[in-house]
């Protein structure tokens, strides 16, 4: 029939011209129903095709599963440990921000890393700076040489043990405005885009913590 | 392969993580999917055909062809620039999508050289067949003003388009933006470009697009890592 022909010669044109079409439309049929036997990757790339469209539940199960990933690659790297956190929490932003460069035919677990390299180098250059402004640690101990002794040390533990306990037991706003700001030596700016706070509730928080341990060490014998 | 996993991260982190991912999940939208880098190569390529569509209207194919006939080095050449833009143009395109290969910036180097290597002969040629018809300065700061003046806007274009993406390698993706509309200019010249190659063109085709590939770099690099 003339009229099936030319119908079925247009879809060949069409999935001929446009190869992503169909693509989108298998993979939005996968994230429906999940099979058994699909690898890591896989599930991820489903889910992040689902997030693309908007599904909540799906964006936060592949952003969980993301975690792990990106404290390899950050590893891979040769970000510190007590930096992983800041390239984590770096690299879900900026999947958040770019999420729809994620091409759900290719590998989810190319593009994560991808990104998790980018920000994990970024968190060494800066890491980078920082050091070439702090006093070399030879040079110091040569010039300040601790006199202290070991019990000193100990005191200083301590007390150090003390300001963590008191700052985990501030309230949560106050208490993350602390660690971003005053542990991770973030900006203003910086933390509130980490946290999602406005900066005036940030500045709040950070001057009540403060008052709330001045008060709380100086109250202490 | 070594297990390169760390420890897992702490209760207080994984407890930060939580509520960054609860927010971000919560302020989800649907996003408007990027389309693969060859559509995108294609709809680029379709702005420089349509220029080559009116200035061949303008000046006919007659000319170009019985330039190509007589001198085939310049045919060659106009291949090549045409292989380069392509080329470069899809490298960018893909260069712009987080996990493919730094490895693709290379795709254009066959038809560079096939660009490059031609134009070249046409200078030789020069030494070899001195009764040609060489350009003069004038002349060829013309081709320097075409092809930095078609440059301009293409790399505009281009820059516009690859802002939606998310290139993790700025100054590369610009050198290649560059590559690709330098290529373009240099392929639509051959169109209404009236003389045969020699030496001072070749120097003003290769200044232009050093010229062009260096104010993207320049640009690019903090155009496109702003994304």
């Amino acid at each position: 029939m003339p009229h099936s022909l030319t119908a079925n010669a247009f879809m060949g044109l069409d999935s001929a011209l446009f190869p992503w079409a169909s693509v989108t439309r298998t993979v939005q049929a996968e994230a429906v129903s999940a099979s058994a036997n699909e690898t890591p990757d896989q599930r991820r790339a489903r889910l992040m095709s689902a997030a693309q469209s908007g599904d909540r539940r799906a964006y936060e199960r592949v952003l969980a599963d993301s975690i792990l990933l990106i404290r390899m690659a950050a590893r891979r790297q040769g970000v510190a440990t007590d930096r992983l956190d800041d390239v984590v929490q770096e690299t879900l932003i900026t999947v958040n921000r770019v999420r729809h460069t994620y091409d759900p035919s290719r590998s989810y677990d190319a593009w994560l890393t991808a990104i998790a390299n980018r920000r994990a180098i970024d968190a060494l250059r800066s890491r980078g700076r920082r050091d070439s402004r702090e006093l070399h640690d030879d040079m110091a101990f040569d010039n300040h040489a601790d006199i202290d002794d070991a019990s000193a040390a100990t005191e200083q533990m301590q007390r150090a043990q003390r300001l963590r306990e008191a700052i985990a037991e501030l309230p949560p706003g106050q208490r993350e405005a602390v660690e971003q700001m005053g542990l991770h030596e973030r900006s203003l700016s910086e933390a509130a885009e980490l946290t999602g706070r406005n900066t005036g509730a940030l500045k709040v928080n950070l001057h009540r913590a403060l008052k709330a341990l001045r008060e709380r060490f100086n109250g202490e014998p | 392969m070594s297990d390169p996993r760390p420890q897992p991260a702490s209760a207080s982190s994984e407890r930060s993580y939580e509520s960054l991912i609860g927010r971000l999940s919560t302020e989800l939208v649907p996003v408007r999917r990027l389309p693969p880098p060859s559509l995108r190569t294609l709809g680029w390529l379709l702005v420089v055909a349509a220029i080559a569509a009116v200035l061949l209207m303008h000046y006919g194919v007659a000319g170009m062809a019985q330039r190509f006939a007589g001198t085939p080095d310049l045919a060659w050449a106009g291949v090549g620039a045409v292989l380069t833009a392509i080329s470069a143009a899809w490298a960018a395109f893909a260069l712009s999508v987080p996990g493919r290969r730094a490895a693709w910036a290379w795709l254009p180097l066959p038809g560079a050289l096939l660009w490059i290597g031609a134009s070249g002969l046409g200078c030789l040629r020069q030494v070899i067949a001195p009764g040609t018809q060489i350009s003069t300065m004038h002349q060829s700061a013309d081709c320097l003003v075409f092809i930095v003046g078609f440059s301009i806007p293409l790399s505009a274009l281009m820059v516009v388009l690859l802002r939606r993406a998310y290139p993790l390698r700025p100054v590369l993706t610009a050198v290649l933006v560059g590559l690709a509309s330098a290529a373009a200019s240099a392929s639509l010249l051959e169109i209404c470009h009236a003389y045969d190659a020699a030496a001072t063109d070749l120097l003003t085709h290769a200044a232009a697009v050093a010229l062009v590939v260096a104010v993207n770099m320049a640009m690019g690099g903090r155009l496109l890592s702003k994304a």
